[in-house]
């Protein structure tokens, strides 16, 4: 264990340097759900730790019931065996009482259902397709499109036999070269859809996960409300790297997003200036117009 | 139930010798015999759990630190999935199919199955599954690795395995369904005179409604998977968006299946420990009548709730709301289930031979699963739960404390029977505490990782999941060492070992027809029909 502790202590400390902290990296011996950013993750955390609660107290009763009746109607104790086979009084009460804790239960999930389900009035949206394996953000309305895929420290660390500790790369497996970025504090709609199998996009601090089905356009929304960077994985088995699609989220303040976008958007005129051109070469040379098409569509 | 066997045991040696079993390996291939079909099945499911286990080990292995330290992802993936395949199919299954058939006409006074010959015939089918399902491993582009539940797209990227997976299924599927048909042909037409279903043990009973999804359900996996193999072959799109098909409708029908399936493998075990805590309590079942009904509506709702394994897939809220609704209420019979086995402890004279031990670690650790499995119908959660070690944990907790102990424990409640010796009790005990602490090492840590977030199937993982992966990889090899033991402990006993009694353990007299009978039970039993009081 103290090795593990020198872990996490060198893991906290490189991380605090790094001043975006992200409670991943380092939380080792986790026991627990994480409540995370937004409101929707907030409420999920209530209701899983209600459920839990409701099941540790239902388990403290019936497991005591069953302790004791182990512990003193044995045989060796000279216990004598009654010859009841029945009691519909204890029946019927064992039986309601399980409906009436399942119906207080059911109240406040269905509520937070339907806020989840509830994609409107959103900021901004983004749509996620997921690939083997990795995944491609588009900012609709914006023209900005991007992948994101595995880390070059993570990929290189994670061959078979590669040589690489792992305790010496950042955020191992959970970083990708251009994370998805957000603005604080903005309803944030996802459209998440799959380009050859089945994914599934999920970062645990925004309480949300959806398959990435191709054909199917599925919607989730979250608005984080703390800036940081925040770190999920593919959540469906999608082949053979499955493990190695990282989600990773960063998200700032509005006036850096902006100028974030702003940058992006130049990149991309100027890489789309002379794609252009060789697509209108293309086209006069094998007469092919769905490049064009293609090319203008971009 | 007061059972009597009228006409003594005299009468069943009559004509032990005209009717004996065929000698040397004939008598296994041609058997027709309830008893030998069922040891077969026995040995059977026993090879595929240490062969499925070898394949957990493998998983547990790479997975004990951080990094690939072992196998390729692809073979990683072979890995979860045969493993799956194989402990469903080919251990849990057959185990309780071993037990039914060696079982039910003892305890409702048949003389043997309703279909002898359809009975040797469903096994070796079960063979030549396993067989071509374990070849698809070496075929070129490895064995199926999209998981268990063979979801498509993904699963049509599966090399030459494919087709020799979907086969494999198919004959395991028609082997159930003879399976099933059988039981459900036998236990209808052979109970003794004066045994009407209410007075059938609840092993039987958990048996005939089993039965009954079997048939309900297997064939629609069977046309599930015909038409992934259409897809792959013979350019139909039933689940390709591309070509107006629907991946989800796959899902849909897979999980019509798989939900009923959880509870094929269940049932038979809640029969089992509903027979022993009774016999090592020294009482009769607590609400029997409940418990029947309990294990009718469990059945019913097995077939409306199967989309709970699909919250994530972006369904309506509506169909999130039912299949919230619907899942919830199946903790309502569980519930009268574990109450009632506790009920029946309550005043009772326990003592706690292996078989009670494993009753009451499933009894403890079943109802732990049954908490997860609860947690996860609240949909809103379960978009957290969703795909991680949280399910992992779940589904474990109840098919291996849950299903798989309650096997371990009717195989030690009923060996004395089948073999006529006693067995080693102190290396049982042993086995008992070793596979029970082992067992808690192995799965309850993978529910911390869930929480924090850690995906199933994935051969590598970040460095924050690490300390648990190591604890719960250690319990891994702990818990599967453990299991040698119990095939040592079954063959001494086969073997030799001090004489068993008719009824074997104090509490099992006068507590149903199989206790009645010689051990070992003759290769014939009850061809004369006992008369039940």
């Amino acid at each position: 264990m103290p090795m593990n502790m020198k872990r996490a202590l060198g893991a906290i400390s490189a991380t605090a340097l790094a001043a975006l902290w992200s409670v991943p990296a380092a939380a080792a011996w986790t026991l627990n759900l994480r409540e995370g950013v937004t409101e929707l993750s907030r409420e999920i955390y209530g209701l899983h730790m209600l459920i839990l609660w409701v099941c540790v107290v239902i388990a403290v009763a019936v497991f005591s019931v069953m302790i004791y009746s182990i512990a003193t109607f044995r045989k060796s104790k000279g216990a004598v065996p009654a010859t009841f086979e029945h009691n519909t009084r204890a029946e019927i009460i064992w039986t309601v009482i399980p409906v009436v804790i399942l119906v207080a239960m059911a109240v406040p999930a269905a509520r937070t259902l339907v806020k989840i389900e509830d994609t409107r009035g959103a900021d901004m949206t983004i749509k996620a397709t997921g690939y083997q394996w990795k995944w491609q953000y588009n900012y609709i309305d914006e023209d900005v499109s991007y992948f994101s895929t595995l880390a070059q420290a993570s990929n290189e660390a994670r061959q078979v036999n590669a040589g690489i500790d792992v305790h010496s790369v950042d955020n191992y497996l959970l970083e990708v070269d251009n994370p998805l970025v957000v603005p604080v504090n903005k309803k944030v709609r996802m459209l998440v859809t799959a380009a050859d199998v089945i994914h599934n996009w999920w970062v645990p601090d925004f309480g949300m996960k959806k398959d990435a089905i191709p054909g199917y356009i599925n919607e989730l929304w979250f608005r984080a409300d703390k800036v940081g960077t925040y770190r999920g994985q593919c959540a469906e088995l999608c082949g053979r790297d499955h493990g190695f699609m990282p989600v990773v989220v960063r998200v700032v303040e509005q006036a850096e997003y902006d100028s974030w976008l702003a940058s992006q958007k130049a990149a991309r005129q100027a890489a789309a200036a002379p794609a252009a051109q060789t697509a209108a070469v293309t086209t006069t040379n094998a007469l092919e117009t769905t490049t064009v098409l293609v090319a203008n569509a971009e | 139930m007061s059972a009597s066997q009228t006409h003594g045991h005299a009468a069943a040696h009559d004509h032990h010798d005209e009717h004996g079993p065929a000698k040397g390996i004939l008598r296994w291939l041609t058997t027709t015999n309830h008893k030998d079909i069922g040891t077969l099945y026995l040995v059977f499911s026993l090879i595929m759990f240490f062969v499925g286990g070898t394949m957990a080990l493998v998983i547990r292995a790479e997975l004990f630190m951080p990094g690939m330290q072992l196998v390729d992802p692809q073979f990683f993936n072979t890995m979860t999935t045969v493993h799956a395949l194989i402990m469903v199919f080919g251990a849990v299954m057959p185990a309780t199919v071993g037990l039914a058939n060696w079982m039910i006409p003892l305890q409702i006074g048949a003389p043997d199955m309703a279909l002898p010959r359809m009975n040797n015939f469903s096994f070796w089918l079960l063979v030549a599954a396993f067989s071509l399902l374990i070849l698809s491993l070496f075929m070129p582009g490895g064995g199926p690795a999209a998981g268990w539940t063979l979801y498509p797209p993904l699963v049509l990227q599966t090399g030459d395995a494919f087709p020799l997976a979907i086969f494999a299924i198919h004959l395991a599927g028609a082997s159930s369904i003879m399976g099933a048909i059988n039981i459900i042909v036998t236990i209808m037409n052979l109970r003794a005179p004066g045994m009407t279903l209410l007075k059938m043990p609840m092993f039987t009973w958990t048996w005939l409604i089993t039965a009954y999804l079997l048939i309900a359900v297997m064939p629609v996996f069977a046309g599930a998977v015909t038409m992934l193999l259409t897809d792959h072959f013979f350019h139909t799109t039933f689940f390709a968006a591309a070509g107006g098909g629907d991946p989800v409708l796959y899902q849909h029908i897979f999980w019509f299946f798989g939900h009923p399936e959880v509870y094929i493998m269940i049932l038979p075990a809640f029969g089992i420990v509903s027979e022993i805590i009774p016999t090592f309590s020294r009482k009769k079942l607590f609400g029997y009548d409940a418990m029947v009904y309990a294990t009718a509506s469990i059945g019913f709702l097995s077939f409306i709730v199967w989309a709970h394994h699909m919250f994530t897939v972006g369904m309506p809220l509506a169909g999130q709301m039912f299949f919230m609704l619907s899942t919830m209420l199946i903790a309502v019979p569980t519930g009268v289930k574990v109450f009632n086995w506790t009920a029946t402890m309550w005043k009772g004279s326990l003592t706690f031979e292996p078989p009670m031990l494993f009753a009451l670690a499933f009894l403890f650790l079943f109802t732990i699963g049954g908490f997860s499995g609860l947690m996860m119908a609240i949909a809103p959660v379960d978009f957290q739960y969703h795909d991680t070690y949280f399910i992992v944990a779940h589904f474990h907790y109840v098919l291996v404390p849950g299903a798989v102990f309650a096997i371990m424990a009717a195989v030690y409640y009923w060996l004395p029977k089948w073999t006529g010796h006693l067995y080693d009790i102190k290396l049982a005990n042993w086995h008992f505490w070793l596979s029970a602490i082992f067992v808690n090492l192995l799965f309850f840590p993978q529910h911390f990782l869930g929480l924090a977030g850690m995906p199933r199937r994935i051969p590598d993982y970040s460095t924050q999941f690490a300390d648990w992966n190591m604890v719960s990889s250690i319990g891994a090899f702990g818990f599967g060492l453990s299991q040698l033991l119990f095939p040592y402990i079954v063959v001494k006993c086969v073997r030799g070992g001090a004489r068993a009694s008719d009824h074997v353990w104090e509490g099992a007299y006068n507590h149903g027809l199989e206790w009645t009978v010689p051990s070992p039970a003759p290769y014939h039993t009850f061809e004369v029909a006992p008369v039940v009081k």
